[in-house]
């Protein structure tokens, strides 16, 4: 399924995750993943949010530069083999390139969540509808 | 409008006649008042009498920034003291400010030509300008002031800061015409926007930006971001303040107001004259300045000229916007590197702020030379995926390659790491600074 993901640049420098967390906090705002994908200058922080609208708008109140884009949330069997193939070997198989990929806190029993860009949003949707359901 | 066509349109011939018989008087005043003048002039071995035709002009010496120092704070005046009536300062990065005084006389000279510079970039006396260059010792406020004020305008003399109120004033006064530095117009652009505020919506319809160098890419933005057609002027504190040139709305040049200042351009190294067309460092002689009249000072900014008679009617010599100083340039790893270059680079990537921060490091010049450029990441440039921020790190610097000529370090920064001015924007820092 499509979900909304919000992603912050920030310089790489202590305080700055910090700064993220303390604007989400202060909205009451819940982290349901998060990955930061970092160089040895700058960082970008992707979140998926409780209700990234509200997230959005209070990161670019504080000045943060901030973005919200489509991706996809797949539900994954917590078993030896699952992301393979459920996710990756499906998606190699149609011919769909990852761009990103993290993993999402789930607490359903024997489940695993993981959210993942591709290069093409539509098709490895259908292609993991197929697979995961 | 022409203020004046009279002497807006004045055939060149009919120019030099004017500026030469105020050239001979000027020089006669100086050489019998200001002995700091009768000694230059007595090293160059040149007397008034020397000076008969415009070509004579490169007869006499240079005055330069250091001279105003040396001479601080009155040892140019050309009248007695008792005559100044007014002083304004240059805001003097180091060491001693440089003094402008003025008489009753350059008072109302001053006005005027700020009136005729006015009403050159568009203003009208039926116009509502918003005047938000500092009032004070900067010669940008009340020159403004007075010129806005003797052409009939109504001016709401806001002075610089206070950036929120500005924005509330600009909307419910209903200004039609900003004053103030080009980097203070993009804050206020800002500001409104994270009011809520669109500017392009409120009767605003000029802006009469200077006193810091800028680009024709900034000069898009800013007309994009406030609705608003935006005209160069300049000046300097050594020569009068706002109203040496300013562009009509044509913008093709500044006119410089050549009854009142003799232009010549030279090459900085050689000191030769440099021909129309071509780049070169702007000398200013005052010909009508009574308190402290300057001969042939060196402006340090890099300009070119233009003799043509422009499509507006008037025949005054244009002046291309200010590229470079030829104090400013940066020497790096052997290759002289502009700014104004630099940000011409970054606002040709699209989306790319015009907010950014040279670093050099002067100190370790020998060792490292090494140039680093800061650049705000806007929303427009931003992604979520680490391959395009690299993609637009690496094409900043390759298009930097390019056009300086060395390779310069890119850092891309979070929005409003560069510190805003409202003055004039400082766009190079030494790392000693951070």
């Amino acid at each position: 399924m499509k979900v909304e993901q919000v992603s912050v640049f920030v310089e790489n420098q202590p305080g700055r995750l910090e700064a993220i967390l303390e604007v989400l906090e202060s909205k009451q705002i819940s982290i349901q993943a998060l990955s930061i994908s970092e160089t040895a200058e700058f960082g970008i922080v992707r979140m998926i949010l409780a209700d990234p609208d509200a997230g959005h708008e209070a990161l670019r109140q504080a000045s943060f530069t901030t973005r919200k884009d489509w991706i996809l949330a797949a539900e994954i069997p917590d078993v030896p083999g699952g992301l393979l193939n459920s996710v990756a070997k499906p998606l190699a198989d149609a011919g769909v390139n990852l761009k990103y990929f993290y993993a999402y806190l789930e607490h359903a029993v024997n489940k695993a969540m993981v959210v993942l860009k591709t290069d093409d949003l539509e098709k490895a949707e259908q292609v993991l509808k197929a697979k995961t359901g | 409008m022409m203020r004046s066509p009279e002497l807006e349109k004045m055939p060149r011939a009919e120019l030099e006649k004017l500026q030469i018989e105020r050239l001979q008087e000027k020089v006669k005043d100086v050489y019998e008042k200001v002995p700091f003048y009768r000694r230059a002039f007595k090293e160059k071995e040149v007397t008034p009498d020397d000076i008969q035709t415009p070509a004579d002009l490169k007869k006499l010496p240079f005055t330069i920034k250091l001279d105003f120092r040396d001479n601080y704070p009155y040892g140019l005046l050309a009248v007695p003291p008792e005559e100044i009536v007014r002083i304004h300062s240059s805001s003097g990065t180091t060491g001693k400010p440089i003094i402008a005084p003025y008489t009753q006389g350059d008072v109302d000279t001053w006005a005027e030509i700020m009136a005729r510079t006015l009403a050159t970039s568009g203003v009208t006396r039926e116009d509502v300008l918003q005047n938000a260059y500092g009032y004070g010792l900067f010669t940008g406020g009340l020159g403004f002031h007075y010129g806005a004020e003797l052409l009939g305008a109504s001016v709401v003399p806001t002075s610089g800061g206070n950036t929120k109120r500005q924005i509330l004033l600009i909307q419910d006064l209903g200004a039609t015409v900003i004053t103030c530095t080009p980097s203070y117009a993009l804050i206020l652009a800002e500001t409104a926007l994270d009011m809520g505020v669109d500017l392009r919506e409120t009767r605003l319809r000029l802006g009469v930006l200077g006193a810091e160098p800028w680009s024709e890419q900034m000069r898009q933005d800013i007309e994009e971001r406030l609705g608003i057609i935006a005209i160069n002027i300049y000046g300097l504190t050594e020569i009068i303040g706002p109203g040496v040139s300013v562009e009509c709305p044509h913008k093709c040049g500044m006119h410089i107001a050549e009854d009142h200042f003799l232009v010549e351009l030279i090459d900085p190294q050689t000191e030769e004259p440099v021909p129309y067309g071509q780049e070169g460092e702007l000398v200013i002689t005052t010909l009508t300045k009574e308190a402290q009249p300057v001969i042939r000072f060196r402006t340090r900014d890099i300009v070119s000229l233009n003799p043509e008679p422009c499509e507006c009617g008037r025949t005054m010599t244009r002046m291309s916007r200010v590229t470079g100083r030829s104090d400013d340039m940066l020497i790096v790893r052997g290759v002289n590197v502009f700014p104004s270059q630099i940000e011409s680079v970054l606002l040709e990537v699209e989306g790319v702020e015009p907010h950014y921060l040279i670093v050099v490091d002067r100190k370790h010049a020998f060792k490292s030379d090494e140039l680093e450029v800061w650049v705000e990441v806007s929303e427009d440039v931003f992604s979520d995926e680490m391959q395009k921020m690299e993609a637009l790190e690496k094409k900043l610097r390759s298009e930097m390659d390019s056009v300086l000529g060395i390779s310069a370090r890119i850092k891309l920064v979070e929005p409003k790491t560069i510190a805003r001015t409202e003055g004039k924007a400082k766009r190079v820092v030494d790392r000693s600074e951070l």
